[in-house]
């Protein structure tokens, strides 16, 4: 299988004041085209600044990211933007639905970037929400939706340019166990259907779902669930 | 690809719009400045432009197409004879000419006495171009002036200090000895020309009119030294002078200032460029409330672009370019600037409007003050919305997603 992208010594600093924190210390990581991966590790191990930086969103201190053959650190924002738009789909670990858009705008967001026209856009949208079960809850804001709403909401705007990279942020942190597991159900059916999928999760048996699982601890990254247990 | 332009367009302007509907009254305060600055160019430009026109309709009632000739002469010669006032009225584009001769005289009636009478000598060619002149009687005729005959008009103030509560029609009077008869009333409000008031001087008992050739011989002259000229049409005026002026010089020996002619429509024209060149002064002075506008409105925009720090972040998350942020701000900034300038004109016209109701100016919708409101106002958009937008498309992405 091809490789969709990999990583050669990323690191990431924050300049605190004085003093330098170092959050990634040196990751190598390669995915494959169609690989379900779980990033496991505790709060504050950085697995959400490595995930910043796989999205695109953040660039590393240093380190080597090659996303399908291209080196992002030559790209410009705006090809950068390009990249988010189309290959790229994120759900963030707060959700970050607009809450002056209702759940059907929020999904359409996206498309207005892609250059979808408006019908084909709504259209695409209610698909989305259809599937994620929010059939009846198109028209809600986000303050009237709860968390475990909020967070399909945002599944569905992350698939609704159809995405070739998932990425997700604790995608079931806000979900009881049984919606927890139909979450899980959608991503498997999705890694089915050839996406590439990145997860991040704290929780073992959320993990378990994907096809590989990665430790982080203390910005270092070890493959397999050992430093876990 | 325009089609995607277009849809990015709509949907900025979408979104500007709720942005702006969701904080009504902090907008409505922004855009205020725009408001006051658009609403005095309006109501300036359409006042002023009110007055100019309203004072030309007046101008062109009183001067349009005449032309007035006033000889000054040379030593031996002071004014202009029968023979030469016909050379002129053979001109090709002259209709007819109105000469005069002034003087003021001893005038007395049965009853009363006065030594400061102005006697001015008009033909019946005058008081056609002039028929509000007449209120009751009749005017000079051709007959009058051909023979010259002793009738007389009389204005109001004659009227009173040589017929105190009398009818004066039909009455006699005596100017400098001679007998004349009343023929007809001068109307009170007309009271001549405004040239004609300029060049005698308002400080007489009354003004008296006879027939020009009949005041010729009263005043004891055979020259004629001013005239009103008409055109046979108003855009034949330039053509007009250049004939009279061959004329006169000839007659002159083509010596300097022994006459001039006034164009009322020269007048204007200066009187217009002054006008004009005060109003754009005005206008001037009115933009400085449009600058401050928009300040108001970068501050208003620079406060909103921190306000959706985590907003755009998002945005750009989800595959906004960096462009397409800024031509949302900007947009943003141009359609509050536009909602300042629509709201301008309206207040600008309703000013205006009472202004000109109250005063005699008349009204009239001033395109272009409309369209130069309305453009002020988006470039002031554009102009002040510009860094602000700047910043919002800088913003990196995961620090914005970050700031909340
Ligand atoms: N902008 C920043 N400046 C300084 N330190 C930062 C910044 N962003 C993140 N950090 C630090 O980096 C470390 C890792 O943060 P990160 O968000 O990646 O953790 P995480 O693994 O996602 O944790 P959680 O499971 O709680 O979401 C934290 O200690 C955090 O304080
Ligand atoms: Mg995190």
């Amino acid at each position: 299988m091809n490789t969709f992208f990999s990583m050669r010594g990323i690191v990431k600093q924050y300049q605190m004041g004085e003093e330098v924190s170092t959050i990634l210390k040196g990751i190598d990581l390669d995915i494959k085209e169609g690989e379900f991966l779980s990033i496991l590790g505790p709060s504050g191990s950085g697995k959400s600044t490595l995930m910043n930086i796989i999205g695109c969103l953040d660039t590393p201190t240093s380190g080597e990211y090659i996303l399908h053959g291209r080196v992002i650190r030559d790209l410009d924002q705006k090809q950068l933007a390009r990249i988010r738009s189309r290959e790229i789909g994120f759900i963030f670990q707060q959700f970050q639905l607009l809450p002056r858009l209702d759940a059907l705008k929020n999904v359409e967001l996206p498309l207005i970037y892609a250059g979808v026209p408006p019908k084909e856009r709504t259209r695409r949208a209610e698909e989305m929400l259809v599937r994620v079960g929010l059939k009846d809850r198109m028209h809600h804001h986000q303050n009237q939706l709860s968390g475990g709403q909020q967070q399909r909401v945002a599944i569905a705007r992350a698939l609704a340019t159809n995405p070739t990279l998932l990425l997700a942020d604790e995608p079931t942190g806000a979900l009881d166990q049984a919606t927890g597991e139909q979450v899980m159900t959608l991503f498997r059916e999705l890694n089915a259907e050839g996406r590439t999928i990145v997860m991040i999760t704290h929780d073992l048996k959320i993990a378990r779902h994907a096809t590989r699982i990665v430790n982080i601890l203390d910005g270092e990254l070890s493959e397999g669930v050992s430093a876990f247990d | 690809m325009i089609k995607r332009k277009w849809d990015m367009f709509c949907e900025s302007v979408n979104m500007s719009v709720s942005n702006i509907m969701g904080s009504k009254m902090r907008s409505l305060l922004t855009t205020l400045g725009i408001v006051i600055g658009v609403a005095a160019i309006i109501a300036l430009m359409t006042v002023v432009q009110g007055a100019i026109d309203t004072m030309n309709e007046q101008f062109d009632a009183m001067g349009l197409g005449t032309l007035r000739v006033s000889v000054t002469g040379t030593a031996i010669k002071h004014g202009l004879s029968d023979e030469e006032l016909d050379q002129i009225l053979a001109c090709e584009h002259v209709a007819g000419i109105a000469p005069s001769a002034s003087a003021t005289v001893t005038a007395s009636s049965d009853s009363a006495w006065s030594d400061a009478i102005l006697v001015s000598g008009n033909n019946d060619e005058y008081f056609r171009h002039n028929p509000d002149l007449l209120a009751r009687g009749r005017a000079i005729n051709v007959l009058d002036v051909e023979q010259s005959l002793r009738v007389c008009l009389v204005d109001g103030d004659a009227a009173r200090t040589l017929f105190y509560g009398e009818d004066p029609l039909g009455q006699t009077l005596y100017l400098s000895g001679i007998e004349y008869t009343v023929v007809g009333i001068i109307d009170e409000e007309e009271n001549a020309s405004l040239f004609s008031q300029i060049l005698v001087g308002g400080a007489s008992d009354g003004t008296v009119y006879v027939p020009y050739t009949s005041a010729k011989k009263l005043l004891g002259t055979s020259s004629v030294s001013s005239l009103e000229v008409y055109v046979t049409d108003p855009d034949d005026t330039d053509a007009a002078i250049e004939e009279m002026e061959a004329v006169l010089d000839a007659l002159f020996n083509y010596k300097e200032n022994t006459y001039t002619i006034i164009n009322m429509e020269s007048m204007t024209d200066a009187m217009n460029l002054m006008t004009s060149m005060m109003m754009s002064l005005l206008v001037g002075i009115a933009s400085i409330a449009l600058v401050v506008g928009g300040i108001g409105i970068m501050n208003m925009m620079l406060v909103t672009v921190t306000e959706r720090t985590v907003e755009i972040g998002l945005r750009k998350a989800l595959g906004a370019e960096p462009g397409q942020i800024q031509i949302q701000f900007l947009i943003e900034a141009i359609v509050l600037s536009l909602l300042g300038g629509v709201l301008g004109v309206i207040v600008g016209l309703l000013v205006s409007l009472g202004i000109c109701l109250n005063t005699d100016i008349t009204f009239s919708l001033n395109t272009f003050a409309i369209g130069l409101g309305v453009s002020f106002s988006a470039a002031v958009g554009i102009i002040f919305g510009w860094a602000p937008a700047r910043k919002a498309s800088n913003l990196n992405p995961i620090d914005a997603l970050r700031s909340m």
